[in-house]
C-alpha cells in the first residue's frame, strides 16, 4: 500500500438526520426568541391595518378591491421581510460563534455543511411560519371585510415574499460569516437593509432623472436588486399594470411580455441560491472558532 | 491512540502553537498543562478539527483532517464553561446533543442517573451553579461513552467546594479504561488526573513528564518553616545541612529549601534524628 492510498480523502457525506435536528432546534429557538416574534407580530399586524385601511371605499393608484389589498401588502412586505430575513441570518453563525454554542455544536460529529444546511432550513422554515402568518391575518382580514379574494394571487405573493425572505436570510448569513461578533454583523444587516430599501431605490431614481438613464438600462439596474425584483413580480401578476412602477415597468412589459414573470422569478431565485452558496463557502473554507 | 506530529498553528503570521508532537496509548490521562496562552486549548481545538492547522493529527489511526467526523465520533469534549444555551433546560441540552450523535433517550437516563442530575432535568441552564454547568457539560461527553475525553480547562471557573467536587468526578472517570486528555493550569489539580504532563510555553511543548516529576522539572522550589521545640534549632540546622539541604534558622525553627514535590524528606530527616517537629508551615 503507498502513502498516497493510506491518506487518501473519505469523503464525509452530510447526513439528512443530522441537518433535520439541527433545523429542528434552530426553528425551536427561533420560534421562541423576542426578536421573532417582534418581526412576527409587527408584520401580522401591520398587514391587518394595511389590509382594513385598503378595504372598498377609495381608489388608490387605479387598484381596486383585492389589487389594492395585495398593492398594500407588496409595500409592507418591501419594508419588513428583508430586515426580519437579513437580521435573522446575520445572528445565525456569529452569535453563535462569539458564545461558543458553535464550537460546542461542531464538537460533535457534525460537519460545517450539516451545521450550515441545518440553520438555514430552520431559519428559512421559522420565516415562512412568520410570512404564513402574516399573509394568513391579513386574508382573513380581506374576507372580513367582504372583499372578494383572488386566492391565487394572494398566495403567489405569499410565496415571492417567503422568496425574498429566503434572499435575504442568504445575505445575512453571508454577512454573520464575514463579521466576527453579532454586534458588527447586526450593523452590517441593518446597513446592507438601508442600501437595498432606501439607497437602491431613491439612487436608481435619481440617477435616471440626472443623467437620462435608457429605460432599458434602468430596468437591468432594478433588478440586481431582490426587494425590486420581489416588487416587480408581485404586481405583474395581479394586475399587469406594471406602468405604475414608472418607465421601467413599462418598459419591462413592453419588451419582455410573458417572459417578464419567469425572468424576475429567476432574478428572485438566483438572489436565494447565491449569497447563501457564498456564506456556506466562506463557513465551510472558513474561520476558526 | 492519539498521536499528533509536527502541529503548528498560526493567527495570521503569529504561531500560536510550533511544532507541537506528542503520542498518548489508550487509556493514558495526559495533561496539557502551561500558563494562559501557551497554546493548550488550540492543541485541543485542532484535536476537534475546529480551527485548520499545519501538521498531522491521528485519532485511532484516523486523520483529524480529512476524517473529521469520525474522529469527533470517538470524542467526548468538555468545554471550559457551558456559558451558552442559557435557555435551554438540562433535559433540553442532553437530548439535543444525543440525538446529534444518534442517541436514544434510554442513554440520556443512564447518563442523568451516572451524573446525579436526574433532580436537574427540569432547569434551565443559566439557572445551574458552576459545578452543575460543569457536570452538565461532562455529562453531555460522556452521552457516547467516548474512548476519549477532551477537558479543557474543567475547574478553571470554579469555586474550591465545586472544584473538589469535579476534579474527584473526573478522578474516578479516569479509571474508567478512557483516554484522557486534560488542559490545565493548576499543578495540583494535574498531579491527581494524570498519568503524563505535557508543559506548554508560548506554543512549544517545553518538559514531559510524570505528575510528581513537574515541579522539579520546572525547578520550582519551596521553603519550609519547621517549628522545633526549644532548643532544637541548631542540632536541625546540622543535621538538615548534613543532608545537603539549603538552612536558615529563625527564632521559632528552621527554615529549609526544598523541592515543591518532595517536602517530606527534610520533615523525614529530622524526625530520624529524633528532633520533635510542632507545626510545619510551607512557604513558596
Amino acid at each position: 500500500m503507498t502513502a498516497s492510498t493510506t491518506s487518501r480523502v473519505i469523503k464525509e457525506r452530510p447526513q439528512r438526520r443530522l441537518i433535520g435536528t439541527i433545523a429542528a432546534k434552530e426553528l425551536g429557538e427561533t420560534v421562541r426568541s423576542r426578536w421573532f416574534w417582534l418581526w412576527a407580530i409587527a408584520f401580522a399586524g401591520l398587514a391587518a391595518l394595511l389590509v382594513t385601511v385598503a378595504l372598498p371605499g377609495s381608489e388608490i393608484d387605479g387598484y381596486s378591491g383585492f389589487g389594492r389589498t395585495s398593492a398594500s401588502l407588496v409595500t409592507l412586505v418591501q419594508l419588513i421581510i428583508p430586515l426580519m430575513g437579513l437580521t435573522l441570518g446575520a445572528l445565525s453563525i456569529a452569535g453563535p460563534r462569539e458564545s461558543g454554542a458553535l464550537r460546542f455544536l461542531l464538537s460533535h460529529p457534525v460537519s460545517r455543511t450539516e451545521a450550515f444546511l441545518g440553520t438555514y432550513l430552520g431559519l428559512g422554515a421559522a420565516l415562512a411560519a412568520a410570512t404564513a402568518a402574516g399573509f394568513g391575518i391579513a386574508g382573513l382580514v380581506t374576507v372580513a371585510g367582504g372583499v372578494p379574494a383572488d386566492t391565487a394571487s394572494f398566495l403567489w405573493i405569499a410565496l415571492l415574499s417567503w422568496l425574498l425572505s429566503l434572499a435575504m436570510l442568504g445575505v445575512g448569513m453571508l454577512i454573520s460569516t464575514l463579521t466576527r461578533t453579532s454586534g458588527a454583523a447586526l450593523g452590517g444587516a441593518v446597513f446592507v437593509w438601508l442600501m437595498l430599501v432606501f439607497v437602491g431605490d431613491l439612487g436608481l431614481m435619481g440617477t435616471a432623472a440626472a443623467t437620462r438613464t435608457p429605460v432599458g438600462v434602468l430596468f437591468g439596474a432594478a433588478l440586481l436588486n431582490p426587494i425590486e425584483a420581489f416588487r416587480l413580480a408581485a404586481l405583474a401578476t395581479f394586475d399587469n399594470s406594471l406602468d405604475v412602477l414608472g418607465p421601467a415597468g413599462t418598459y419591462a412589459v413592453d419588451a419582455l411580455g410573458d417572459a417578464l414573470v419567469p425572468l424576475l422569478l429567476v432574478v428572485l431565485s438566483a438572489w436565494v441560491v447565491a449569497p447563501a452558496a457564498l456564506a456556506w463557502l466562506r463557513f465551510h473554507k472558513g474561520s476558526d472558532l | 491512540m492519539i498521536v499528533i506530529t509536527d502541529l503548528t498553528k498560526r493567527y495570521g503570521s503569529r504561531p500560536v502553537v510550533s511544532d507541537f508532537a506528542v503520542e498518548i496509548p489508550d487509556g493514558e490521562s495526559v495533561a496539557l498543562w502551561g500558563p494562559n496562552g501557551a497554546g493548550k486549548t488550540t492543541v485541543v481545538r485542532c484535536m476537534l478539527g475546529l480551527v485548520g492547522y499545519e501538521g498531522t493529527i491521528e485519532i485511532d489511526g484516523l486523520d483529524a483532517k480529512t476524517r473529521g467526523k469520525a474522529v469527533r465520533s470517538l470524542i467526548g469534549y468538555v468545554p471550559q464553561e457551558l456559558s451558552f444555551y442559557d435557555d435551554m433546560r438540562v433535559i433540553e441540552l442532553l437530548d439535543y446533543s444525543a440525538s446529534l450523535r444518534g442517541l436514544g433517550a434510554g442513554r440520556v437516563d443512564e447518563v442523568l442517573s451516572t451524573m446525579s442530575l436526574g433532580d436537574h432535568v427540569d432547569k434551565r441552564v443559566r439557572e445551574l451553579s458552576g459545578g452543575l454547568k460543569q457536570r452538565l457539560g461532562i455529562a453531555a461527553a460522556l452521552l457516547p461513552d467516548p474512548p476519549i475525553l477532551l477537558l479543557d480547562e474543567p475547574t478553571s471557573n470554579l469555586d474550591a467546594a465545586a472544584r473538589d467536587a469535579v476534579v474527584r468526578l473526573l478522578e474516578d472517570l479516569r479509571h474508567d479504561g478512557r483516554t484522557m486528555v486534560v488542559t490545565s493550569h493548576h499543578m495540583e489539580e494535574v498531579g491527581m488526573l494524570v498519568d503524563r504532563v505535557v508543559a506548554m510555553e508560548d506554543g512549544h511543548k517545553t518538559i514531559e513528564c510524570a505528575p510528581m516529576d513537574l515541579a522539579e522539572e520546572l525547578g520550582i522550589r519551596a521553603w519550609l518553616h519547621l517549628i522545633t521545640t526549644n532548643g532544637a534549632t541548631n542540632t536541625a540546622v546540622e543535621v538538615l545541612t548534613a543532608r545537603g539541604f539549603d538552612v536558615r534558622p529563625n527564632s521559632r525553627g528552621v527554615l529549609v529549601e526544598v523541592s515543591a514535590q518532595a517536602k517530606g524528606r527534610a520533615v523525614a530527616a529530622l524526625h530520624e534524628a529524633g528532633i520533635e517537629i510542632e507545626d510545619i508551615e510551607v512557604w513558596r
